[in-house]
């Protein structure tokens, strides 16, 4: 370990690292631009990015034979497959086909909609803007209904992502949703305030009933020790139960008792509609920009949010520095609380306007996987937070159109996260592990053939090696809570790196 | 003079030592003892329902009662039972107070042993006040409890398992969910409940597997890996449900039930009998494997090594133990052991696969699994508590509301087995020692 030495000019100027796989003889390449584009090619390899791609690609190839083993047609097909095979496969390519662009007609785009509306509102006669404009709209519905799905999911993911940057595991998002949806609904649909008060009342009151139900959990934890995993996963029943009790009290269900529903919240409490009385866009998407922002402050410039890095990263340090983890657990526990209560309130406010007693949905679970895929970052989440917004609206749309269940859409988003969080098998599986370590198996070789190995040759390897770890470790930095070991990310040992065991050996081999 | 002064003295840094070895923490258990205790005499018991009476039945009439020992029925006066059980409640707290307050510190026999009756009595007087009106046969209710317990416990066995070698395993109720589903779909295809009992350990290692591979493969943080594992098997469960399952249900997903096997003789003891004796081969394998893994990861050269590679991997590496094909193994092993108790919820109670079937109950099994403080045997009384609570609501819920009697909402009686779940972890978890490299991913070096 000691020969490895990572730094960035190293890197930078290291022979043998830009040949991008070839394993040439002559350690520096000749051709300069060569030399670039293998670089480039090795960034991409390296980067997150390729991974995210490939990890989507291989999520919706397995999603593709779940549609297969589903369909009818193309198990009937499969009946006389040596007879015909050629129907097989083009019913398998309608069904798979068909289902992914119908989610992304539902998710993005409907084009059909968009031509329908273009033509009919040619055919009577109008032109420009008249005709574009109306269309445009009819097209970018689905983005819209996608957006509005995204803001709650974006609002909560970040309070998910104070508790997982913090080292705790707020499983609790459904309870926590649920608490602030209720309470705000309350609000929203039995007192009378003036237009703009009561819709902030009623946001204020759902995020400290959400901080209240997560600071019952991080009380737990910081005075009895009480796994927060488990209590908040009690919590989330406990709270799912009390909605259910609420929506057969007269206080919720208003006149109407015999349907769990709630009346509508009233206007001056609900959020404004941003694209008119068509679209459910609604004010939430600016809050939802706000907590962002927030969550950038809240984790990269104050020094509440230091202070919970800190015991996330090391609690026993953080202890020696002053800041007690107990209480750190609590103000975690409460802030992320307080953010998923505003998403409860937001959700009910903007988009559902009733308490029914489905309202959370799977949002608690599905922000835990928006945070965990966008590494607990602001951008990362809103992304990601998009993204599954997109699959869960397109996957509504397939369900209905083609008939393929929804769950599909889990399945999917649950694989894009497990792939994600494991870049070295993504890599394997795409065969990157060449340009990842390049010339390691030839270089292996050589070393193997000639034992008494160059002093040229021992540095070309070592300054490979080194990049490798210092790639690796860059990338562990940049999530410290998302692989290898939460409790203490040690700089000096990154995990989840088989890269590195490989330098290792390669190491040692030249040793020999 | 100043001889006895100086000694006085030295008995003071005594007794102050002495002082400092109590746990700063010791008026928790008597504290939360007190309310619950007062909390249950003012509700209980004297706000209760005058004049009500309770009735528990004990014997039924096949049961084996030699010259009618027992009684069929045990009828008490409601309101002044619930006095009483509280007031023995309140007791065994105050108990808890003098010797908990003592210098030094109180044995956990003792201690346990208070709370033990603390528990009966506030539970007890629970009942009485709650049956008011109303009659509750204790035989069924304990047999249901056995049932509802399988899947918990071998869920929470599943958790030992992994967990005693060092991996965080969260993904047990998709493992149970895998095991319900598999064994309903094979059982259904074959035609056989055994072929299903046998595919559900099967299918359960898929998810097994699944976890092992990301968490000591590719070292990804295990909560994560198990939290997402979770839902990926909710999603392809309900997958296959929603389409090939709901299509044709008689070919995949036909409901069949295990026979019971009924041991004659014991069977017929009042009260246990039933719950014990006669039921099916999945609660007989409960007590076995409890029992098989008690021995094994404490009295054996493989549990030596197992607990070994959870506590110092890095130890048990340097000695020749091989830390990740253990823990490979252990995750593997447990999911086929989660999986048994998944296939309680499909053919063990003869109902057919639902979606998301499991409905928590992995979650819970967690719960049970740190409250029995990473041990077989307490796993399984954890479990047991937990079923008692569902058991207890699920009987209380159908029993229809008597003229004049008590009535408590259905939902809060649902929310019961979470709330308990709640208080144990927060009560109890504190003093549970986690296996030290529990979710540390293990790299040679």
């Amino acid at each position: 370990m000691s020969a490895v030495t990572p730094s960035a000019a190293e890197q930078g100027s290291a022979p043998g690292v830009g040949s991008g796989g070839t394993g040439s003889e002559a350690p520096p390449p000749a051709d300069p631009s060569q030399d670039r584009w293998g670089r480039l090619v090795q960034d991409i390899a390296r980067g997150n990015l390729l991974v995210v791609v490939a990890s989507f690609v291989f999520a919706f190839i397995i999603g593709s034979i779940l549609i297969l083993i589903a369909d009818t047609e193309v198990r009937e097909a499969l009946g006389y497959f040596f007879a015909r095979p050629g129907d097989t496969f083009s019913a398998a390519w309608q069904s798979i086909s068909q289902a992914y662009a119908a989610m992304f007609r539902g998710a993005v785009f409907d084009f059909p909609g968009f031509t329908r509306t273009l033509e009919s509102l040619r055919a009577d006669g109008g032109t420009g803007t008249y005709v574009w404009g109306p269309a445009l709209m009819r097209g970018l519905r689905p983005l819209t209904e996608t957006l509005t799905i995204a803001t709650p999911l974006v609002i909560a993911a970040c309070g998910m992502a104070v508790g997982f940057r913090a080292g705790l595991f707020n499983i609790g998002g459904t309870g926590q949703l649920i608490v602030g949806a209720m309470v705000a609904g309350y609000v929203g649909f039995t007192f009378q305030l003036p237009i703009v008060i009561h819709l902030l009342v009623a946001l204020v009151v759902g995020v400290i009933a959400g901080a209240f139900w997560g600071g019952i959990a991080g009380f737990l934890k910081a005075r009895f020790g009480a796994n927060e995993v488990i209590s908040t996963i009690m919590l989330n029943w406990i709270a799912t139960y009390l909605l259910f009790f609420a929506l057969k009290t007269s206080a919720f269900t208003g006149a109407n008792q015999s349907q769990p529903t709630s009346p509508s919240v009233k206007d001056t409490a609900s959020l404004p509609l941003l694209l008119g009385s068509q679209f459910r866009l609604h004010a939430g998407i600016l809050l939802a920009i706000a907590v962002v922002v927030f969550l950038w402050w809240l984790m990269n410039r104050s020094t509440l949010g230091f202070q919970f890095r800190a015991v996330g990263s090391n609690p026993r340090a953080a202890r020696v520095a002053g800041i007690s983890p107990a209480r750190a657990s609590f103000a975690v526990m409460a802030v992320a609380g307080a953010l998923v209560g505003l998403a409860g309130a937001v959700h009910i406010l903007g988009t559902e306007k009733r308490l029914t007693d489905g309202i959370a949905g799977s949002l608690g679970f599905d922000a835990i996987t928006v945070a965990l895929l966008g590494r607990s970052g602001p951008v990362g989440i809103v992304l990601a937070g998009l993204l599954f917004a997109g699959l869960s609206t397109g996957g509504r749309y397939m369900e209905t159109q083609q008939g393929v269940p929804l769950d599909l859409v889990s399945v999917i988003q649950a694989l894009v996260v497990l792939f994600i969080a494991a870049p070295p098998l993504v890599r394997t599986l795409i065969g990157l592990r060449r340009v990842d370590n390049p010339g390691a198996g030839e270089r292996r070789r050589r070393a193997r053939a000639t034992s008494g190995a160059g002093e040229d040759r021992t540095g070309a390897t070592r300054n490979g090696g080194s990049s490798v770890v210092s790639t690796s470790s860059a990338a562990t930095s940049q999530a410290p809570s998302f692989s290898g070991s939460s409790a203490a990310p040690d700089p000096a040992e990154p995990p989840g790196s088989a890269e590195r065991s490989g330098a290792r050996t390669e190491t040692k081999g030249e040793d020999r | 003079m100043s001889a006895t002064t100086r000694l006085a003295s030295d008995d003071a840094v005594v007794q102050k030592a002495v002082v400092d070895e109590r746990p700063s923490t010791w008026w928790h258990l008597p504290l939360t003892t007190t309310i619950l205790g007062v909390l249950g005499l003012i509700f209980f018991g004297l706000r209760g329902i005058p004049g009500a009476s309770s009735t528990y039945g004990i014997a039924r009439e096949k049961d084996l009662n030699p010259l009618g020992i027992l009684p069929e029925q045990v009828t008490v006066p409601s309101m002044a039972a619930s006095i009483v059980l509280a007031v023995i409640a309140l007791l065994a707290s105050a108990a808890l107070w003098a010797l908990q307050s003592r210098p030094h510190r109180l044995r956990p026999a003792i201690r346990n042993t208070l709370v033990g009756i603390f528990a009966v009595a506030w539970v007890l007087s629970f009942m009485t006040w709650v049956i008011s009106e109303r009659s509750l046969s204790v035989g069924t209710l304990l047999q249901s409890t056995v049932i509802l317990a399988v899947p918990l416990a071998f869920g929470a066995l599943s958790g030992v398992l992994s967990e005693r070698a060092g991996v965080i395993n969260i993904a047990i109720e998709g493992q149970l969910l895998f095991g319900a589903f598999g064994a309903a779909l094979v059982g259904s295809l074959l035609g056989n409940v055994w072929a299903g009992l046998i595919a559900a350990p099967l299918v359960a290692v898929l998810m097994g597997a699944l976890l092992a591979l990301f968490a000591v493969g590719y070292q990804v943080q295990q909560i994560i890996v198990g939290v997402v594992l979770n839902v990926f098997a909710v999603g392809i469960t309900s997958f296959f449900f929603g389409s090939v399952m709901s299509a044709n249900p008689g070919m995949f997903n036909s409901p069949m039930r295990l026979p019971t096997l009924r041991i004659p003789l014991l069977a017929d003891i009042p009260l246990i009998g039933s719950a014990l004796f006669e039921q099916n081969i999945l609660v007989y394998l409960m007590w076995v494997i409890v029992v098989v893994l008690t021995i094994a990861l404490f009295r054996t050269r493989w549990g030596l090594r197992v607990r070994a590679v959870g506590e110092h991997p890095r130890a048990a590496d340097t000695v020749g133990i091989k830390v990740n094909p253990t823990r490979w193994s252990n995750v593997l092993l447990g999911s086929a052991v989660a999986g048994l108790g998944g296939a309680m919820l499909t053919i063990g109670t003869g109902v057919a696969f639902g979606e998301d079937m499991s409905a928590g109950k992995g979650y819970i099994a967690l719960a049970a699994m740190i409250l029995g403080r990473y041990h077989p045997v307490g796993a399984l009384l954890a479990a047991l508590t937990f079923a008692f609570a569902d058991s207890l609501q699920l009987r209380l819920g159908t029993m229809s509301a008597a003229e004049g009697g008590v009535s408590i909402p259905g939902d809060f009686l649902l929310m019961l087995p979470y709330v308990v779940a709640l208080f144990a972890v927060a009560g109890v978890v504190g003093r549970v020692r986690v296996p030290a490299a529990d979710g540390i991913p293990y790299v040679k070096q």
